[in-house]
């Protein structure tokens, strides 16, 4: 009985070349960053938040291994296809635990969960509340465009009332969900809110939220041309609405402040809502480990594993 | 006590000692009388004394309280179940001697609680009555209420005495026990040990001493079925893991949440069991193979990640601690009927690997080859236990832990240029770089849950899709080539072959060596191996002249249990046939036998 048929398989995949430095690497430009061509529809707002991504990795110089680009299912989340860089299209709703996986095993790398309101509101609603609570290291960027757009126009958890859809022919009946009140109840430690009618705000709060050591949260607004247009011309100046910051006296530490003004009508207010420091579930995790591998120092894992199995005899 | 050989007079003169060579032992009590604690005594007193052992519990399902049982089966030579009946029933309630005295052999002994239980005329002449004021005797010897704590090693007292066991031993494992806690604890424990050890057992004549076990040069380990799986992962290289509790899994996870941060690794408790495969294969995607795992319901909510795993090429492990269903079923019963969904379940063509271990032992090995396997394939393995060998106790030969422990850790390398699904790869099967990786061309792979081109961009070709879905399956066909052909148990010609996989294996082979003791020509042929299917079984099958597949799954529509008709699809052979129960019960070696003969006999003697 104790013989292993298959044992352990020597490595691996590629063929391993030498090692490259980095010293001389220059940082990439967006033709490098870019892949497929997206297929969003001509005038989505998902293309400006793309564009926005390529150019955070250009400013800040990061190579492509050392970024990950995790989505789940939407129009949104086919955004790893058109990064060239490390990606996974995972499935509906999932997005954040699978980039949890990545996050917690991996401290060298930048993830980056690209999501929209239905996969991440809806499908993907607990994710979102455990994650934030949990504080695991990483940046979600949610596009909403309120409305379900991969399917073609059917209510979506941040559709206003009385959006007609092909669910709701009559109009929207249910509350919609508030995704800064909800980031912040739930415990998010970064919540920030933009629109991708304006670049600049958007780079400022992508800089921003990859800057934070934590869980990190985005709602950026992004227009569906196909079945929603006009949504959001009220934050768009130029098709006659305002675009007002967070007035610079907001104390981002206080969370009554914080849901007040996530209370504004629409278009409300922009800007970082919410920011605290709290230790990370990364860091928790590598406290465990610490305090457990200082009892065990010097220790060859099979000489940890015996010992385990000397007080089993 | 079924070979019992030798009477001789014991020095005292009025009670009579006889050796046997294997005893079985069921404690019957409420859950939380501790009665786990006793079985564990003595599971690990015979690990200690190189003998063999197998133990078997149910516990309710209950929050606290309700009817439990241990039952123990020590041995000199090979144990191989928990035994069909006992020879001493330890009794602590009415309810418990009343439920458990058809569970004793004919002529067995009975140690009953004299404080709670009121014995039956009628079955004093059957069974051999001891009536012992274990509740009482218990207070006087350790004082106070203390509300029955106590009586468990009151009783292990007795029942040291009753077979001659090695006092100084288990008083060594009380104390092991008892470490950490007030002195006055493992005193208290050690007294009531002594006051059951010496109480007069009035109207035994008996007492009982094990013949010597073979002599091993190799130290012994005790420990359960999940303990096992969990250590075997720990082994593999695995160093990451999560989550969500379900009975009978959450053992695994916490044993992996407790150890693999020693090193250097975690587990993680997650919101939901999606969540937790999610996780997982996130981990895997960055770099190692990660484990999650589940029972019941759990493993239900799971299978559209797998799906994702298996389109993505992803390898993962998932344990699945099969207990009665469908739906919240029997969660503290055993059942083989998560057969079909570890095989099959989810939508779309996702073939995987599932493997079963036959025992606790085998928890560990199995274990460390799903590592390998999903590694070396990259592939989701499924590792098909159940609540049986899960909670059960058994004492095997001490791995070689230097030589086993893998050292899997991601390799990042640059690499020149990287396509995880490449068509033209040996048996089609993928490697992924994790991230991290640097890939001097430039050119990134993603992995995708849509179908896809060599680089992991999606694809509406209607060639990709046949070309990747042949990748898929192929590369598991390469995996069945390699695998192992199983040897059959007895000779490999006679009348019946008795199939089964996982837990079952011990009460198989004890049933055919029992039908061959009594001249029937019955083998045994043991599927660790479950999908893939290793090459040439039918080789195996041309030898009988019926082939039984004993599961704990229920028939079904169309008569035979779930791996009955994979093979009986597989091999298109209609002399395959299910042997099924579904009671939440382990089969008795006896229960094996009779559905195997009234088979027989309904087919006849003639063709099969």
């Amino acid at each position: 009985m104790n013989t292993i048929h298959f044992q352990m398989p020597t490595r691996l995949s590629g063929s391993p070349i030498a090692p490259l430095a980095d010293a001389d690497r220059k940082p990439l430009t967006k033709k490098e960053i870019a892949a497929d061509h997206p297929t969003w529809c001509p005038g989505c707002g998902d293309f400006s938040v793309l564009a926005l991504y390529f150019k955070l990795i250009e400013r800040r110089k990061i190579f492509h291994e050392k970024v990950t680009t995790i989505a789940g299912i939407g129009c949104s989340s086919r955004f790893p296809y058109f990064v060239q860089a490390h990606g996974a299209h995972f499935i509906h709703g999932r997005a954040l635990p699978f980039a949890s996986g990545v996050s917690l095993s991996r401290p060298d790398l930048h993830v980056f969960a690209f999501s929209g309101d239905g996969d991440a509101f809806s499908i993907g609603g607990n994710h979102f509340n455990h994650t934030a609570r949990k504080n695991i290291k990483m940046t979600l960027v949610v596009m909403d465009n309120w409305v379900y757009g991969l399917t073609k126009k059917q209510t979506s958890p941040t559709s206003p009332l009385g959006f007609k859809s092909k669910t709701d022919t009559w109009g929207a009946v249910d509350q919609p969900i508030n995704p800064m009140k909800q980031a912040i109840s739930a415990g998010a430690t970064f919540v920030a809110r933009t629109t991708h009618t304006n670049p600049n705000h958007v780079l400022q709060m992508m800089e921003a939220a990859m800057d934070h050591d934590g869980f990190s949260f985005i709602e950026c607004l992004s227009e569906c041309v196909e079945f929603y247009e006009g949504a959001f011309d009220a934050s768009n100046p130029r098709k006659g609405g305002k675009f007002d910051l967070i007035p610079p006296t907001h104390d981002v530490t206080d969370e009554m402040a914080a849901y007040k003004l996530a209370d504004e009508a629409f278009p409300g207010k922009f800007g970082i809502f919410y920011q605290v420091k709290r230790p990370t579930k990364n860091a928790r995790e590598a406290q465990i480990q610490q305090a457990a591998q200082e009892k065990v120092q010097g220790q060859a894992p099979w000489q940890i594993l015996q010992k385990s199995f000397e007080r089993m005899r | 006590m079924s070979e019992s050989v030798v009477a001789t007079q014991s020095s005292g003169g009025h009670s009579k000692v006889s050796r046997v060579s294997e005893a079985v032992i069921r404690i019957a009590g409420n859950s939380q009388d501790g009665i786990q604690a006793i079985g564990g005594f003595l599971a690990r007193l015979a690990g200690r004394s190189e003998q063999e052992v197998m133990t078997f519990m149910t516990i309710p399902s209950t929050i606290s309280g309700g009817p439990s049982i241990f039952q123990v089966r020590i041995g000199s030579g090979e144990v191989l179940s928990a035994g069909d009946e006992a020879d001493v029933l330890l009794a602590f309630y009415q309810h418990s001697y009343e439920g458990h005295l058809s569970s004793l052999r004919k002529g067995g002994i009975v140690l009953y609680d004299s404080d709670h239980v009121q014995p039956k005329p009628e079955w004093q002449g059957e069974y051999r009555h001891v009536g012992v004021p274990i509740s009482s005797r218990t207070v006087e010897a350790i004082g106070g209420t203390a509300k029955d704590k106590g009586k468990n090693i009151f009783a292990l007292g007795l029942v040291a005495k009753m077979f001659d066991l090695n006092v100084g031993k288990l008083e060594k494992l009380v104390s092991e026990r008892f470490t950490g806690k007030d002195t006055s604890i493992t005193q208290n424990a050690l007294n009531a040990f002594h006051a059951g050890y010496s109480f007069q057992l009035d109207g035994l004549i008996e007492t009982f001493r094990f013949v010597e076990s073979q002599k091993r040069n190799n130290t012994q380990v005790v420990m359960n079925g999940n303990e096992a799986i969990g250590f075997g992962l720990i082994a593999a290289g695995v160093r990451f893991g999560a989550g969500y509790p379900i009975t009978p899994w959450s053992d695994i996870m916490e044993l992996l949440r407790r150890e693999l941060p020693k090193y250097g690794g975690s587990f993680i408790q997650c919101e939901d069991e999606i969540a937790s495969i999610s996780m997982a294969i996130g981990a895997s995607y960055a770099g190692g193979v990660a484990v999650t795992g589940s029972s019941g319901p759990g493993i239900s909510l799971k299978t559209e990640a797998l799906g994702w795993a298996i389109m993505a090429e992803m390898p993962l492990v998932v344990i699945d601690v099969q207990r009665g269903g469908p739906s919240t079923g029997m969660p503290t019963n055993v059942e083989q009927s998560d057969f079909n969904i570890a095989c099959f379940g989810g939508h779309g063509d996702a073939p995987r690997v599932v493997v079963a271990p036959a025992n606790v032992e085998d928890c560990f090995y199995t274990a460390i080859e799903a590592v390998n396997i999903a590694r070396k394939y990259s592939t989701p393995v499924i590792l098909l236990t159940d609540q049986a060998i899960a909670t059960r106790i058994e004492a095997f030969e001490q791995p070689d832990l230097q030589r086993l422990t893998q050292n899997i850790a991601p390799d990042f390398a640059p690499v020149a240029d990287h396509k995880p699904y490449d068509l033209a790869a040996p048996d089609g099967v993928t490697h992924h770089v994790p991230p991290g990786t640097r890939i001097a061309s430039g050119v990134y792979p993603i992995v995708t849950g849509l179908e896809h081109d060599e680089l992991g961009h999606p694809t509406g070709s209607p060639k990709m899709h046949q070309a990747m879905t042949d990748k898929r399956r192929k590369k598991l066909q390469a995996l069945g080539r390699e695998l192992p052909l199983p040897k059959v148990f007895g000779p490999s010609e006679g009348q019946v072959l008795l199939v089964g996989w996982g837990s079952t294996q011990g009460p198989i082979r004890e049933a055919v060596e029992k039908a061959r003791s009594q001249g029937e020509a019955m083998s045994a042929l043991h599927l660790k191996y479950l999908n893939p299917l290793p090459e040439g079984l039918e080789n195996i099958f041309a030898g009988f002249r019926h082939v039984f597949v004993v599961e704990m799954n229920d028939g079904g529509l169309y008569g035979h249990g779930q791996m009955a008709m994979l093979l009986r699809g597989r091999y298109c052979d209609p002399k395959i046939r299910g042997i099924n129960k579904v009671d939440g019960l382990t089969w008795k070696v006896r229960e094996i036998l009779e559905a195997t003969r009234a088979a027989v006999a309904k087919l006849g003697n003639g063709k099969a």
